[in-house]
This record gives structure tokens, sequence and C-alpha cells, in this order.
């Protein structure tokens, strides 16, 4: 019993010493993302990196207009990073710890789709304002309503509807199309909607093979035999990360991207890894107008130069845009709001009343909210097919971008509804 | 005064001290509390299985079934009562065990411990299929009530309700420990085939450690998957299951209530750690974890429940076979 | 029929793969009586070695042949540096306790090597692409393999029948032989326990890095790697027998050839099949396929 007490002593030290509060002139983000396992190389790294670089170039204000003024509104921000491997319910945990112990205004992050799906009800349960920068799945604007949850990057519903659109505007011809895809709700959802849109956009097309492997299976040696063998003209993937290199890299020298037109949902982020080493003829997708698909703008120049000159000349991918998308959006939220509360911290109702069909613009073009009741975004989206340059190099070329109303459902819409219905109100000049 | 009452009567006050501590801590301590109550319960479980000798490494399947069960009838038939809602929970982790025992109670060691994490990845596997109750993002929970009453708003009834079922179910534990039954269980562990002789059946004593196991995993399903709002077939991962095992072996099988207070050392640390080292919490959980058995081989729990003197007779080492 | 060999080649290749894995994993549990977590961190790391070890050797202009052998020399230098690290710095303590203790302190370790790894390679992948090109193409039914991965059958069956031929026709072998049936009798006899298990664990430790660091050219090398490849290959040794090589083999072959037939025939089954694999023999083979017999204890 003695040691029991000691122990609880121990505990009350240990929570006595970290509840700190808050500074005046300081806005506390925290912002989740992979740091370990498979999804830290590929998205949460790099995400995480553009974090701290967009939050250094913000405090020192000197991001090019409109956001040259310091900081959100004049305050410094302060981020706490945290990692978002564990799964949801340790994700559910951890929002509470950010809010209820480290008391942060407001909370960026997730790149799982379940962890949105579980921290949403949380976020709206302990009233903070919470922006959800990068998962994919529909759900959670279309299942439920939030008033304080906010996703400032479009659905996956684009990168797949966007995908075939691509195909049709490059002439490919499809009888046959096959799939591969990690065997979890990211994998078969992308599956869904690109079968959906196909159905409507290549209606005569029939699907050859549909394939599941593991997450994190890292082997492929079968899935590419059964691929070849069932022979489709066109391959659809939305593998990404360590998954997409190996699958790659192990169907490389099988010929599996010379049988086959390949086209990956969300692969910009294997390029700069793979480099020259990377097949030609791929058609890759970056779920929006990211690093080699971005619009030219002078913020968009400045984003990808600040970028390369902090981390080895590397190019930004979707995970860091998707980041500085979801960043200066809450900048141009949190302004908004002080602009008409007199110029101090907003709390997070106006944050929410300032975010709700707000546009700004990103590197990335511009990020409307006009979806779930303004709580969900639209974007343009890119798409390109890698090709070799003059000099031997693998480039991107054919880059196409399709307008946000041409690939996201309008407000009122479910994207599946939507897509089933043949695209109603779709506006693709 | 009778043992039974006796150990009802320190589990009430525990539950007592435990509440009152629930008025004066910060909110995220209560959650912390709240989460490591739902995974003390498993390990509580899981030493009672020790205690006789078997370590199931999935135990995930029945802490999913008793979340995934009460999870759904909250959303499907509406009913939010906890009472009801852990009720579920509980019967429905007890007969998913029910089913499995007879398939592995015939199992000892490793072959236990694997057996029953393959059952658990083959229910994640199928879990993950279903995309009507949302294939692997899972599916929220609704916010609980109690008799009518809100729970959610601050977290303490929550919270109350949770050391109310800890305190019951460390009780119950403590009194099958002992009883004669229990001791039966202990003994399997040191020589089946002697236990075998004397007249009792293995065979059932390992049933019944497993099949209350599997009722306490699904309570701590219930209220973990009520309290996080989010259920996921990530609770039947072996991962989770892992997790488990490793709250249950840092407590020790002498102590009922060390499981609880490891589990929530575990979340402190590994929260603690998560977020001041966000790139290497990984690395200090480990070290964590091997002080621990270096310092508490016999587990936390052996630091105020020390075994009885006659035990000391068996404590003579086997030799490694 | 070309389905069936198709079927049959694909799962070949992968309990090669697999097997490799395996072998040392059921070798250190029959001497050492250890399930080793940490297994899938060494497998990581020896795939990072090789990451090093063949541009390295390229560099100091070696021949592209060399390569292949690069990866021997960065699996054996993993083994060399790590395996005394974890069994004289840690694990000899732990001799005679609860195997589920060991298996939690292996477990730990494989934490820790985590972020190790994680902290020495940091989370940019590394490619080796040399040793996959230098054995071609072959055409077998009606699609292109690549000879590398025809390779790794041959490994794989080096490797088993080494460990055979080291632990049956070697005089050492004959010692861990008697170390794993009495070790308290060999010690009597004069057998120096420690540098057997040591021996043992080391060439564990070195079939984990050389599965690892044959597989490098097959994928990213960068974190996350180690975890799939755990559960894998207790699956494996489940199936085959503790401790036992035909077992590993056998085992191998078994979840190799599900899987494939499950890509092919049962896509929504793959991710379960493994386990479903397992249950199904342990029903019918409680200790698994090959179980070394065991004196009743009363």
């Amino acid at each position: 019993m003695r040691n029991f007490v000691k122990f609880g002593g121990l505990l009350a030290a240990l929570i006595a010493g970290t509840s700190t509060a808050a500074a005046k002139d300081t806005f506390k983000v925290g912002i989740v993302t992979f740091l370990s396992g498979q999804a830290a190389q590929s998205f949460g790294v790099p995400a995480a990196n553009g974090a701290k670089l967009l939050v250094k170039k913000l405090n020192a204000g000197e991001v090019p207009a409109p956001y040259n003024t310091p900081g959100m509104g004049g305050m410094q921000i302060e981020a706490v990073l945290i990692d978002e491997a564990g799964g949801a319910t340790v994700q559910v945990q951890e929002y509470r710890n950010l809010v209820q112990r480290e008391k942060v205004d407001v909370v960026i992050g997730y790149v799982g789709s379940g962890d949105c799906l579980a921290v949403a009800p949380v976020a709206e349960e302990l009233k903070t304002f919470t922006i959800l920068y990068d998962c994919g799945t529909p759900r959670i604007f279309e299942d439920a309503d939030y008033q304080y949850v906010f996703r400032t990057a479009a659905t996956a519903t684009q990168d797949n509807v966007g995908l075939v659109r691509y195909l049709k505007a490059l002439g490919v011809d499809i009888k046959t199309y096959a799939g591969i895809h990690q065997d979890y709700a990211w994998g078969h959802d992308s599956w869904v909607d690109f079968k959906a849109a196909m159905g409507r956009i290549y209606p005569e097309a029939t699907v050859a093979a549909e394939l599941f492997p593991a997450f994190g299976a890292g082997q492929y040696g079968t899935e590419i035999s059964a691929l070849m063998q069932r022979r489709a003209d066109v391959i659809h993937s939305s593998l990404w990360g360590g998954d997409l290199q190996s699958f790659i890299l192990q169907g490389l020298p099988r010929g599996l991207f010379r049988q086959a037109q390949v086209a990956l949902s969300t692969a910009d982020h294997v390029l700069p890894p793979l480099g020259n080493n990377m097949p030609e003829g791929v058609i890759i997708g970056a779920r929006g107008s990211y690093g080699y698909m971005a619009p030219e703008s002078a913020l968009n120049t400045w984003w990808d130069a600040a970028y390369r000159e902090a981390y080895d000349n590397v190019v930004p991918v979707q995970g860091p845009y998707r980041m500085a998308q979801a960043l200066l959006g809450l900048k141009s939220a949190v302004e908004k709001a002080m602009k008409e509360n007199g110029g101090v911290k907003p709390s997070s109702e106006q944050l929410s009343a300032a975010m709700t069909g707000l546009s700004w613009e990103s590197p990335a073009g511009l990020i409307e909210m006009t979806n779930g009741k303004g709580h969900q975004a639209i974007q343009s989206i890119g798409f390109g097919r890698t090709q070799k340059d003059k000099d031997g190099n693998i480039v991107l070329g054919d880059i196409l971008h399709f307008d946000a109303r041409c690939v996201n459902p309008p407000a009122d819409k479910k994207s599946i509804e939507w897509i089933e219905a043949g695209f109603p109100g779709a506006d693709c000049d | 005064m009778n043992p039974i009452l006796r150990t009802f009567g320190l589990a009430a006050l525990g539950a007592l001290v435990f509440i009152a501590i629930g008025l004066v801590v910060p909110a995220w301590f209560l959650f912390t509390m709240t989460k490591a109550v739902g995974f003390g319960l498993v390990a509580l479980g899981l030493v009672g299985l020790l205690r006789g000798g078997l370590l199931s490494f999935g135990q995930g399947l029945y802490y999913c079934g008793g979340a995934y069960v009460s999870g759904l009838m909250a959303n499907w038939a509406g009913v939010t009562d906890m009472i009801v809602l852990l009720s579920v929970g509980c019967i429905a982790g007890g007969l998913i065990a029910a089913l499995v025992s007879p398939l592995v109670a015939r199992y000892r060691g490793i072959f236990f411990a694997m057996l029953t994490m393959a059952l658990s990845m083959v229910a994640y596997g199928v879990l993950t299929k279903i995309a009507a109750i949302g294939g692997s993002d899972g599916f929220n929970v609704p916010k609980p009530t109690l008799l009518g009453y809100h729970l959610a708003e601050t977290g303490f009834g929550l919270y109350a309700i949770a050391v109310v079922i800890a305190a019951l179910a460390a009780a119950v534990c403590r009194v099958h420990f002992d009883s004669g039954l229990g001791l039966i269980a202990s003994a399997a562990r040191e020589n089946e085939l002697r236990i075998e002789y004397l007249g009792a059946s293995v065979f059932s004593v390992s049933t019944r450690s497993f099949i209350l196991a599997g009722g306490l995993a699904g309570l701590g399903g219930t209220l973990n998957g009520v309290a996080l709002g989010h259920v996921d077939p990530f609770f039947s991962y072996w991962t989770t299951s892992g997790e488990m095992v490793f709250i249950a072996i840092l407590g020790g099988y002498a102590s009922v209530t060390a499981v609880f207070g490891t589990a929530l050392v575990t979340e402190l640390v590994r929260s603690f750690s998560g977020q001041y080292f966000p790139e290497s919490w990984q690395m200090l959980l480990g070290i964590f974890l091997l002080l621990v058995i270096v310092f508490l081989p016999r587990g936390v729990g052996s630091m105020w429940a020390k075994p009885a003197k006659n035990h000391a007779i068996r404590s003579i080492k086997e030799p490694a076979t | 029929m070309d389905l069936i060999f198709t079927i049959l080649l694909d799962g070949l290749i992968y309990a090669s793969w697999l097997f490799i894995v395996a072998l040392g994993l059921t070798l250190v549990f029959g001497v050492l009586k250890i399930l080793n977590f940490a297994h899938g961190g060494l497998y990581a790391l020896g795939a990072y070695g090789a990451a090093i070890a063949v541009p390295f050797f390229a560099g100091l202009g070696m021949p592209e042949w060399f390569s292949l052998l690069a990866m021997f020399i960065a699996a054996a230098a993993v083994a060399i540096l790590i395996a005394p690290l974890i069994e004289r710095g840690l694990l000899r303590y732990f001799y005679g306790r609860d195997e589920v203790l060991i298996l939690l302190i292996t477990y730990a370790v494989f934490l820790i090597l985590e972020d190790v790894t994680k902290m020495i390679f940091g989370v940019n992948p590394y490619y080796v692409f040399e040793p996959r090109n230098l054995l071609g193409n072959v055409e077998m039914g009606s699609l292109f393999y690549v000879g590398y991965d025809l390779a790794l059958i041959g490994l794989a069956i080096v490797c088993g029948l080494g460990v055979w031929f080291g632990l049956n026709r070697t005089r050492i072998g004959k010692i861990t032989l008697a170390v794993i049936k009495e070790p308290e009798v060999s010690q009597a006899m004069g057998v120096n326990i420690a540098r057997i298990y040591l021996l043992a664990f080391g060439v564990g430790v070195f079939l984990a890095a050389l599965g690892g660091a044959f597989t490098s050219p097959l994928i990213s090398v960068q974190p996350g790697n180690s975890v799939s490849v755990i559960v894998v290959s207790f699956a494996v040794v489940i199936i085959g027998g503790l401790g036992s090589i035909p077992g590993a083999a056998i085992g191998a072959l078994i979840v190799g050839i599900a899987r494939a037939f499950a890509v092919y025939e049962l896509p929504e089954a793959e991710i379960f099949i493994i386990y479903l694999v397992m249950v199904a023999v342990l029903i019918f083979r409680p200790e698994g396929l090959f179980t070394p017999i065991k004196a009743r204890k009363i």
C-alpha cells in the first residue's frame, strides 16, 4: 500500500508539472501526422517538414502576399508535433491530451481516414476547432454534421473521377481493366469510386482482376503474375508509399509497365525517391495540383523554392502541399475572425464561423470550402504521365488539370451517388 | 470477518477513493484513467489465464467482440445505457470465448498463444471486409447514458462507472482466484498431469478461465469503445492483444489491482514520450519495458501482493527444457 | 495447367523468402527457447546493411557480381555487431525464465531497434537495384520472371541445407544438438554453453539479416518494413513446429502456396489466409507439423 501512495504522489507531480497555461501572444497548433511506420516516409515526415518550415516562415512574416503578416493575426505560432501511429484509439486519446493537457488552440492533422472518423466527434465534444488536412474518405461530412471540424483538402473522390477523365482525355482505349489496392478502407473506396466512374465514362470496359494485398505486404510477385496473366488494358492502383515503390520495383523488370497502361491515383510522392528508376508511360495522380503539377503562381514559386532550400532540393509533394493549404487556410480564418471580433484571439466558435465557406489561395491554387455545409474543401487536380526527356531523365509530361467542380460532387450530393448518376452538375470547361 | 465480504468491502472503499480522486484530476487524466481501466480489465482476464499457465495473444478478439456488439447495438437499436451496453459486451466477449474454448483449451504455451492470435487475426481480416460496418475504418459509437442521464459532458460519469466496474471485476477475480477452482488453475500451471491424477479436469479449469477472460475483455472493449466513441477492426489486431499482454505481465499475476496501475502507467509513458519525443517514443517504451522486467520480473503487483509462504516450496526453478 | 504452374512457382518464390527468415527464428527457438520478436527488426537492419554495403563495394571498383557477395557481407556484419550485443548484453540474464517474459524482452528490443534504425538511417528510402539486374529475365509458362527472384529459391535451399549440415554433420553442430536436448548435462560434460548460445543466436541474426539483405533489391528500404515480417514468420514456424528445420520449410511452402492460391482465386481472403492455414494446421496437429517428442513430466 505504501508503494501505491508513492506511486500516486509521483503521478500527481507529473500531472501538475505539465499543465502550463498558454501564453496570450502565441497561437498553439497541435500537428498530428505519421512520424513512424509505413506512412512516415511518404506522407507524414514531408508534411511535418512542410509544417515546420511554413510555421517558421509565417512567424517571420516571410511568406508572400496575402500571407505576409507575421504569425496568425500577429500571434506567434507554436507547433506541437505528435506521431499519428498507433491507430484510431490512440489518436482519440492523444487528441484529448493535446486539447486538455497541452491546451492547444487548434489541431491540424490526420492522414488516416479511420483517425479522422474517430477524432471528428471528439473535436465536436471538446468544442475545439480542428482541421483534417489529408485523409480521403468522403464519409466524414457525408454521414455527419460537425460545427468545429473542417477538411481543407478534397476527398478521394476527385482522385479517381479525375483519373478516369484523364484516361479519356488522353484517348486511352480500354476494354478491360484491373485493380490492385491495399486491403483496407482506402484501397476499397478508391476501387469502388474508380469502378463507378469507369462505368459512366467507359461503359463497355470490364474488370479483369481485382487484387487486395495486405497493407505493408512488401512482396508482390504473385500479384504481378496474376495481373500479367489476366492482361488488362489498364491497371488502376491506389497503392502508396513503400508498398507502391516495392510494387513498381518488382513489376518493372517483369514487363508489367510495358504490358498495360498503369494508372496510379496517388503516386507523385514516389517520383522524387525513385527518380530515373520510375518506368515510362505511367499515369500519376497527386490528389491535387501538387508538386510537379502545381499551377504557376508567385506563392507556389516561393513555396517550391523555400521547401527545396530547406530540405536538400527535394521536390515538395502532396504531403507538404496539403499541410500548407491547411495552415494558410487557418491563417485566413484566424485573421478573418479577428477582424470581426476586434482583434483578440478568436474562440473555436469564431474560427468555425470564419472558416465556413471560406476560400483562399494556396500554392496548389484556390481552396474553396463549398461542400459539407461549408466544411469540406474542393480544389483542382492535376495528372501527368511519366516520359523521358531528351537527356534520358524521367519527367512528367501530358499534364492536365481538372477544375474543382469537374471532379467533385456539388455541395448537396453524396460522392458515390453523384458518380453513379453520371456526374450531374459537373462543370468541366 | 468473512474474507469474501472483506474483499468486496475493500473494493468498495477503493472505488470510493478513486471516484473522489476523479473529482480533482484534470479532464485529460480522467480520460486516460478510463481508458486504462478498459485495458486493465482485459489484462485482468489475462492474469486469470496466466495463473493457469496460459498466455493468450489474441484477447483482442473478445475485446473487439464486446466493442462491436455493444457499439452496433448502440447504433442500430439506439440503446445507449451503459448498464445494458456493458452487460451485452461482457456476455458477447464471454460467448465468443465459450465458442472458441473447445478449440483452444487443450493447447499450452506458445501454441495456445499463437492459436488465439491467429483466431483474432482472422476476425480482424473478416471485419475489415464488411463495408456495412465501416470496414477497416470502423464506426463511431454514440454518446453513452446511464438510467436516462447523459454521461459524456465531463467524462466524470463514465470514469465513475469504469472505477466501479474495475473494483467489481478485481473483487470477483480475487474471490475466484482464491477459491478452490482458482487454486486448481494455479496448480495446473505447475503440473497438469498431477492435477489430472488427482481427479480435477485441467480442460474444464482452462475453459472456465478462458471464458472469464473473454467476458472481462468484452467488458473492457465496450468501455473503451464507448469512451473513445469509435470502434474499428484494429481492436482485434495482434498489436492490440500484445499491448494487453504487456500490461498483464507488467502487473504480474500476484495481484488483481496491479494491472490497472500498469495500464495507466503504460498509457502515460506512451503519451508523454510521444508528446515530448515524437520521433523516438517507441524506444522509450522499449526501455521502460526492459527496466520493469529487470527490476520487477514478477510484475509490479509483486510489490504489494506477496505470495503466501507455502508458495516458496514450488519456487524452486525447474531447469529450462 | 498454366495457372497451376504459375501459382506453384509464385508460391515457391514467396516461400523461399519466408523460409530464409523463418529458419533463423526456428533455429533460435530450438537452441535458446526464445521466440525472438526482434527478428523483424534484424531483418530490416539486414536490408539497410545491404543498402549501404552494395554501393560501398561498387564505389571501391568491385565488379557488378560482387554486389551479391556484398549482401552476404552486410548480413554477416549485422550478425557480428548485433548478436553479441543482444545475446551477451541482455538475453543471457534471462535464460530459464518464463518463455513469455523473454518474448516481452525481445519485444522491447524490437521497439528499441525500430527507433535506433530510424535514427541511424533516417526515413528516406534506400534502394539497391544492382543485384536484381544481374541474373536477367526468364520466360516461364506465359510469363516473365526475374532471374534473381528464381535464384532466391536456390538461396533458400542452400541456407536450409547449410544449417542442417552444420547441425548434423559437424562437431560443433552435434554439441549444439546435445545442448538442445540436455543443457545441464552438456555443461557438466564440459560444453561451453554460453558459446553455443551465442553462436546459435548469431546464426539466427545472420539469417534474419540475410533475408532482409536479399529482399532489399525488391523493396524500398524504409521504416515500417519489419512489422509485417514478424507475424508471417511466426506463423510459418508455428505451422511447421517450433524448432524444426524441415517444419519451417514445409510451413513456408504451405503458406506460400496458400497465399498464391488466394491471390488468384480468392483475393478477398488474402489478408487472413495465413491465419486460416495456421488454425487449420493447429487443430489437427496441436504443436505444428513437425514436433520433437517430449517426455511427460509427472
